[in-house]
């Protein structure tokens, strides 16, 4: 059940960068003491790693723009115990908490819900909270996601992948609601179930991360955009008029035909949505409604 | 310097709820969220919106099942306002697209849940919470509504004038964590705050890491009170290793909890006769907890929910995510093997004191959501109307920001009308010991220091709220040594979990209110040690600390206030709920950062009929 204190492979890391503290606010002995009890603490706690196996090393990404020492990337390692069930996410956090505030990364629910902590573990998009340290080889390499910019250490810009989910119209639209008091619009359970993989993105934006095209091309919709659209094309209730008009969107230029099916955004998706399927079944309908038979 | 007519504070599903309504009603309407909308809590809700929509059920069946399992401590007008406007929303977010889970018919599914009368629990699988919250920013998104994200508020720009019912909000003070700038927005018409709960004071907590309490807690300290503190719910389900939640809806479909020796306990051991498992959830909290510490639960810490029985078809249409969870995070097959559970810290059932519009007694500041209590849930909320809360209140809140008239509140806010000021015996003074420089401190005192008499107008409120917030951010990462936040941090979530749990007793509520004051103590040297401006969340935990510190602080002061067993609440010393001395919220006031505990009778007339306090049985 305990968490104790371990200290990193190379402990110097936590102040080596900082601005030194010009004058020593003397008289301060509660602050002394706090510091004997750390180092007393970390004595243990290095005594005990000796002995124990139950710990691991994790390499991560660093990155600040504005920190003198620390606009340089590199990566530091961090020791941190791992029980059954630790999670990438948990480590961070023990990382963060015992050894260095300012390591930074986004996070929040820890149950996969909220997409705010996906990284590169091991060379692949993953939601921190959902992989387990047991699971991963070591070294254990976490870095940002690829192919967007990064603001500090784990956190990326997202901006544009934002822009891209917005582009798409990601909203209902229907002229066809039922005109009766508390009368619901009809959904049948065929429908549901058909779009049903595709309301559950969380917007953690690793199959655009994952796409070669997306990389290369900025104007790219990309797997996750184009999902939420498939997610309301494919809504019965939206109709058919509104149908035409999501295909229009979904067949321009830097839509649905620059993907070149390499799946890698279906094998990272953490919701295990069939994007590169969603994409595919686009083209289908698409090439569908185009032929025109003379 | 921002402005609009209208912020919102949070973009969960209240907080979109009010911007969309505050939007129609015309205003120019912008949110503030520490996060991006779509990370809010509110997407990991599970269960259900409760609501009345089918024949056999109506709205005054969900009222009376609401204040019965509130133990008769909401607000009637508050209940009937929940009951009456949720059909009408819950349709409004079937038009709007959320996808529900569906009948042969292609109407919404309803399915049971604990302390209901009728299945009036309407779900999208077991995942209402995500599609709720993405429905609901799609027509933000639809609208153009401004979303400042990523942007965290810590501070509220109220007036200076003594009573807090006097008091004005002009605005907030917010931080953009991307840049570390430190900006004012000013609110025309009104700010909402729709913060979410404050889970994080405790360590074992289905909340997440973003919910600390902010909304509450910023308001307490600029003078709106916060109401019925002490009532916490423990979910009976929660993940032991993590606190991830597993849905009420598992007992909904059939789910079945066994203890150690294999017995169903809720009947075997007669916690519940008739209702079983679908007892309301403080009942089934208290069951698990009473056969672990009386050494029949599995590993001495949990008990086993089985659904296995459920069958595989019925369990992925309607729980699939459940699978995931117990996979994800426990490592059990819900299909082969019962899931282990035991209860965790789910909600808040107090929070800033509003009217049934969302109203605090501050004009101009708006509470909705699990950051306010407008006594909705009372002593022990039912599973299925949280949500339904955040789109109702939401709304109205929204629409009265926003300037439209929805007559006059029956339930009063603030120190006027019927009060009576309540004592209570501490081992320490409660809330004592500030922060060492003022700068640091927080509400209407800090406006009052410029020397030049009270500060009533918007502009100076505001550029002053800035000012004093920017001092306060220099001060934080000035200094070079002292002690971090994470220390504090879980300090206090053990102290909470171990003393204001489940089961309370006199002893260990006195010992969380010395933590606490540890706790204070030790945040006055509190420092930030990363010195960068860009992305800085040690600064922003390091704030939010200082709200999960006076938000335990209400939470315990009032458990230790509350001599009864009321709901969630129950105490050792007191096991009869006492409708004589009780039948009252409790209410804490920030005068000048020392809690003033006062009591408010609890409005028990409907509209047709006033609810009489009756013994809850299930």
């Amino acid at each position: 059940m305990s968490t104790q204190i371990q200290r990193t492979e190379e402990p110097e890391i936590e102040t080596e960068d900082e601005p030194e503290a010009e004058t020593e606010s003397a008289g301060d002995r509660r602050r002394r003491e706090k510091v004997d009890r750390e180092t007393a603490l970390r004595k243990e706690a290095e005594e005990r790693l000796d002995e124990s196996d139950d710990d691991v090393v994790i390499k991560v990404f660093r990155y600040d723009p504005e920190v003198e020492g620390k606009q340089e990337p590199r990566f530091d390692d961090f020791r941190v115990p791992m029980e059954k069930g630790t999670s990438v996410l948990d480590a961070l956090m023990f990382a963060r908490d015992h050894y260095d505030s300012s390591l930074t990364f986004r996070h929040s629910c820890r149950q996969a819900i909220c997409g705010s902590d996906a990284f590169f573990i091991n060379g692949r998009q993953k939601l921190g909270c959902k992989t387990q340290l047991s699971e991963l080889e070591t070294p254990i390499r976490i870095e940002p996601l690829p192919h967007q910019e990064v603001v500090k250490d784990l956190v990326v810009e997202m901006e544009h992948f934002y822009e891209q989910m917005h582009s798409v119209e990601p909203y209902f639209q229907t002229n066809d609601l039922p005109t009766g008091e508390l009368e619901e619009q009809r959904q049948s359970r065929e429908n549901r179930e058909k779009v049903k993989m595709s309301t559950r993105c969380i917007w953690c934006a690793a199959c655009m991360s994952s796409c070669n095209i997306a990389a290369g091309d900025e104007k790219y919709l990309g797997p996750a955009a184009i999902n939420k659209a498939y997610r309301f094309a494919m809504d019965e209730r939206e109709g058919e008029e509104m149908k035409d008009h999501r295909m229009r969107v979904l067949e321009q230029e830097h839509g649905v035909w620059r993907c070149q099916t390499q799946f890698s955004c279906t094998v990272v998706c953490p919701k295990e949505i069939p994007l590169t399927e969603h994409i595919q079944e686009v083209k289908r309908e698409a090439v569908k409604r185009n032929l025109k038979f003379w | 310097m921002y402005e609009h007519d209208v912020l919102v504070v949070g973009a969960g599903g209240a907080g979109l709820r009010a911007a969309i309504a505050a939007h129609e009603e015309g205003a120019d309407v912008a949110m503030v969220t520490k996060l991006h909308p779509v990370r809010s809590h509110t997407g990991a809700a599970e269960g259900g919106i409760n609501a009345a929509l089918r024949d056999g059920d109506d709205w005054e069946l969900h009222a009376y099942d609401t204040m019965k399992g509130s133990d008769y401590l909401g607000d009637a007008p508050a209940i009937e306002t929940l009951a009456t406007d949720s059909p009408e929303e819950v349709v409004q977010l079937e038009h709007w697209g959320m996808p529900f889970s569906r009948e042969e018919d292609g109407r919404m599914s309803q399915r049971p849940f604990g302390g209901l009368s009728f299945p009036r629990t309407t779900y999208a699988g077991a995942e209402t919470g995500h599609h709720l919250l993405h429905t609901l920013y799609e027509q933000v998104v639809k609208r153009g509504i401004t979303v400042y994200d990523e942007w965290y508020v810590s501070r509220l720009a109220v007036t200076d004038h003594d009573r807090p019912e006097d008091r004005v909000c002009h605005g907030l003070v917010a931080i953009d964590i991307k840049s570390g700038e430190i900006e004012g927005f000013r609110a025309r018409n009104g700010v909402v705050l729709a913060t979410g709960g404050p889970g994080q004071v405790y360590d074992h907590t289905t909340n997440a890491v973003s919910c600390t309490g902010d909304g509450p807690a910023m308001a307490y300290r600029a003078g709106a009170p916060m109401e019925d503190m002490e009532f916490i719910q423990f979910h009976p389900t929660t993940l032991p290793s993590t606190g991830v939640l597993i849905s009420e809806g598992v007992r909904g479909e059939g789910g079945v909890l066994y203890n150690a020796l294999g017995e169903r306990f809720m009947f075997e051991r007669g916690y519940a006769n008739n209702d079983g498992e679908l007892a309301s959830r403080d009942v089934v909290s208290r069951a698990e907890l009473t056969e672990v510490n009386e050494g029949r639960g599995v590993n001495d810490e949990y008990v086993h929910l089985d659904m296995r029985h459920l069958g595989a078809e019925r369990i992925v249409d309607r729980l699939e995510n459940i699978l995931h969870l117990a996979a994800d995070f426990e490592g059990v097959d819900g299909l082969e093997e019962p899931m282990p559970v035991k209860p965790g810290q789910h909600y808040a059932m107090g929070g800033t004191e509003t009217d049934e519009h969302g109203e605090t007694c501050i004009s101009g500041l708006y509470a909705v959501g699990e950051c306010a209590c407008a006594s909705v849930h009372g002593a022990n909320r039912l599973g299925g109307n949280a949500l339904p809360e955040l789109i109702v209140f939401g709304r109205r809140a929204g629409q009265h920001a926003a300037g439209r008239d929805l007559g006059e509140a029956k339930i009063g806010t603030g120190q006027v009308g019927e009060y009576e000021v309540g004592e209570v015996d501490t081992p320490v003074t409660p809330g004592e010991i500030g922060t060492p420089e003022d700068v640091v401190a927080d509400g209407g005192e800090s406006a009052r220091t410029d020397g030049a008499g009270a500060l009533v107008e918007a502009g100076p409120v505001l550029e002053n709220a800035v000012e004093t917030e920017r001092e306060r951010v220099a001060h934080l990462m000035g200094r070079d040594e002292g002690v971090q936040q994470a220390e504090i941090r879980e300090m206090l979530q053990k102290s909470m979990t171990r003393n204001v749990n489940v089961f309370r007793n006199e002893e260990g509520l006195k010992q969380a209110l010395r933590d606490i004051r540890t706790a204070r103590e030790l945040y006055r040297d509190v420092y930030v040690d990363d010195p960068s401006r860009t992305f800085n969340t040690d600064l922003i935990q390091t704030i939010e600390m200082r709200n999960l510190i006076d938000t335990a602080e209400a939470i315990t002061l009032g458990a230790l206030a509350r001599e009864e067993f009321r709901g969630a609440h129950w105490r050792q010393e007191f096991q009869e709920r006492d409708d004589e001395n009780w039948l009252k919220h409790t209410l804490l006031s920030w005068n000048d950062g020392t809690p003033e505990v006062w009591y408010r009778p609890v409005h028990l007339e409907g509209r047709e009929k006033t609810y009489e306090p009756k013994i809850r049985s299930y």
